[in-house]
């Protein structure tokens, strides 16, 4: 009995670790776009876009790697356009990013009609190295053996795509950059204050746009982990508010790297939970509907905006365009 | 005659620019047809026999109208408030549960009586489900945009609960309502184009088309003729300058809110009570998002956005017809053209505003 409550928890905790990973990813590419004052509601529509880009590239070319490098290639196209919109037109940053969405949510599919011709999705991919399949990391067999406590590492920790593995780097490596570094000081003084930024001689334009490119890349390896290692292959929607749900954790965060990070989790629990309890008859409440459980993370979102759960901290000059005095 | 040209000018601008916009989605779409390898020409004729073709098409055309008019409206209403409603999908959906109690439960009535009380539940359930971003909005100024997006997840797993859940017919595979009475069926407007000499055969076309035109013209007066619709405007314009001619912007912005989402909540109107009789699951189908689009490109005014879903109703019934003809291009295509309408309409509305005032005006 105790070893069944164990396994369920490993398991548990394992699909939690599994549907985080692109939410990581996701919320600092929000991060480094948000923190440098441009609103991150693309995130969505680069994640789709590379989505079906890397499921392309993973079908033609019969390589996982390849997949990813054209995903983050597609990524970076939408985001560049993004910020030729928003940072050089001065474009309303969520009418604009909203547009993106909506375009690439028609567009991915139309294409992958016409150039498959399996319906709207591409190809389902079967070979092995057309995707990012589950690495085992060392000695995970040994641990095997001794289930109490190594199961902990040889299928929570052990036992994942690489994509997984990046996102872990990226969490302490972004908080470095942003706190640490001078790159990242003026990605902060841009999004708090860009006419201080201004004077001080930094180009707002230019920080802008390196923050919302490395934004295109990380949301096209969240992306592509969508499309290619956690599914196999691109179906129409499968980001399926995602690139939402990452903003809203960043949110949550409270625009931290790893408060960010802890919300990521925590919404990703929530959704591996929902999915286990599904029909479960539990103790006192009965039966909660999986519907419930799934609303849970934008309940709480819509919670921490309302100052109920901590006062947010948005970047200070988050959605204006900076339009430098002549 | 400089005085002139401006007023001419005034003229133009509202019919040019959007125009352009229109045109430049097009050719972009274009080369993505080309790039699918069809013809953007012959695709073109396709949409234009699909939807203005035939009797049927023009009254499936219209039929979608309907739908982009309210929500349309609801986005312009917020707009003219300085806010981005992009909720009107969660609005609709939920207000449509309104709507489906009406037909539900008060069938006993004369009709009149309950697609009066539909109207009503159908805004009011609307209004509801855009109060509490309005209000978050209005009075802890966390943004709109965030908890509208989060509203329409939540209005969607709330939805599906209760379809479901709660009103599933036992024994029932669909997940949806059962069929409402009679006396809620909007009647077909059949009759009224046989008289035009249009036959629109079995499309759903009905009362909730002249439901909505009555909106579009309440909605007008609402903000060009009311004391209201000058303060409302005066928000959208300039906070501080309301603030300081008396009007509280946080109630103002939380009025045209609420007044967003119950024209959104009327969408059921057209889709449940006017077509499919029951509350089916997802049943606004985008047309929340299609409304973005319409106010944009019709300028937030009640007339072009009438113009803008007529415009957007040729496309989408344009394009299933389209998606039916050419196997090879999806009719997901249609939500291209709805992007890049936003993006040029909205997002890159200066881009062309500036080159075509000095062409007309001499403005620098």
């Amino acid at each position: 009995m105790m070893l069944t409550y164990y396994t369920f928890i490993i398991l548990l905790l394992a699909a939690t670790v599994r549907v985080a990973t692109p939410l990581i990813l996701a919320s600092f590419a929000g991060l480094y776009s948000e923190r440098s004052g441009v609103v991150a509601l693309g995130l969505e529509g680069m994640m789709l876009g590379a989505a079906f880009g890397s499921g392309c590239a993973a079908a033609l070319y019969h390589s996982a790697w390849i997949g990813l490098m054209v995903g983050i290639l597609v990524s970076v196209f939408i985001a560049f356009i993004f910020s030729y919109v928003c940072v050089f037109k001065h474009g309303n940053q969520v009418v604009a990013a909203i547009a993106l969405n909506i375009c690439i949510s028609g567009l991915a599919p139309t294409l992958a009609l016409a150039w498959f011709n399996e319906g709207n999705q591409t190809p389902v991919l079967t070979e092995p190295n057309q995707r990012f399949l589950d690495i085992s990391l060392p000695f995970s067999y040994l641990f095997k053996k001794h289930p109490f406590p190594g199961l902990i590492y040889s299928d929570v920790i052990s036992g994942h795509s690489v994509i997984l593995y990046m996102a872990m780097v990226l969490v302490p490596v972004s908080a470095f950059i942003l706190y640490k570094t001078r790159f990242g000081l003026r990605i902060r003084a841009v999004g708090e204050n860009p006419h201080a930024a201004d004077t001080a001689g930094i180009s707002v334009k230019r920080i802008r746009t390196q923050a919302i490119m490395i934004s295109g890349v990380l949301s096209g390896v969240a992306g592509t982990y969508l499309a290619i290692a956690a599914g196999s292959g691109f179906i129409p929607d499968m980001t399926a508010g995602k690139g939402y749900l990452a903003l809203a954790a960043l949110i949550f965060g409270n625009w931290k790297p790893y408060r960010a990070l802890s919300a990521c989790l925590l919404f990703a629990f929530t959704d591996s939970l929902a999915t286990r309890l599904q029909g479960v008859d539990l103790p006192v409440v009965g039966v909660i509907p999986v519907q419930f459980i799934m609303a849970l993370p934008y309940v709480i979102t819509v919670l921490l905006l309302a100052g109920f759960v901590a006062r947010p901290e948005p970047p200070k000059s988050i959605g204006i365009p900076y339009i430098k005095e002549s | 005659m400089n005085h002139l040209k401006t007023k001419y000018y005034s003229l133009i601008e509202p019919v040019f620019l959007p125009a352009l916009n229109l045109f430049l989605a097009l050719i972009i779409s274009s080369i993505v047809i080309r790039l699918i390898g069809e013809s953007p020409l012959k695709a073109l004729h396709v949409i234009w026999q699909g939807s203005l073709g035939s009797g049927e098409g023009i009254g499936y055309t219209l039929f979608y109208t309907t739908n982009y008019i309210f929500t349309g409206l609801a986005v312009a209403i917020a707009y003219h408030a300085g806010l981005f409603n992009i909720g009107g999908e969660g609005q609709a959906y939920v207000g449509g549960l309104g709507i489906a109690l009406a037909g539900l439960f008060f069938g006993a009535l004369p009709m009149w009586c309950v697609v009066g009380l539909g109207i009503v539940l159908g805004a009011l359930f609307g209004a509801l489900w855009a109060a509490v971003p309005a209000w978050l909005q209005a009075y802890k100024g966390s943004h709109i945009v965030i908890t509208t997006i989060m509203f329409n997840f939540i209005g969607s797993s709330l939805m599906t609960w209760i379809l479901v859940s709660v009103l599933r017919q036992a024994g029932q595979q669909a997940p949806e309502s059962r069929q409402f009475a009679s006396t809620a069926f909007l009647p077909s407007l059949k009759r009224l184009f046989l008289t035009c000499g249009i036959d629109v055969g079995q499309s759903p076309v009905n009362a909730a088309l002249i439901i909505a035109i009555l909106f579009a013209v309440l909605v007008w007066v609402l903000l060009w003729r009311t004391r209201f619709g000058y303060a409302l405007r005066v928000v959208g314009i300039n906070p501080s300058a309301a603030r300081y001619a008396g009007i509280s912007p946080a109630s103002m912005m939380f009025s045209a809110m609420l007044i967003s989402g119950a024209l959104s909540g009327c969408l059921g109107l057209n889709e449940l009570m006017g077509s499919q009789h029951r509350l089916t699951l997802d049943f606004p189908a985008g047309a929340g998002f299609i409304g973005i689009a319409v106010a944009l490109m019709g300028r937030n005014n009640p007339v072009g956005i009438c113009i803008a879903s007529l415009l957007f109703g040729i496309l989408v019934q344009g394009g299933g017809e389209l998606a039916f003809e050419m196997p090879h291009i999806s009719h997901a295509l249609v939500v291209v053209i709805q992007g890049l309408v936003i993006l040029f309409c909205g997002a890159l509305e200066q881009l062309f505003k500036k080159p075509l005032r000095r062409l007309f005006i001499n403005e620098p």
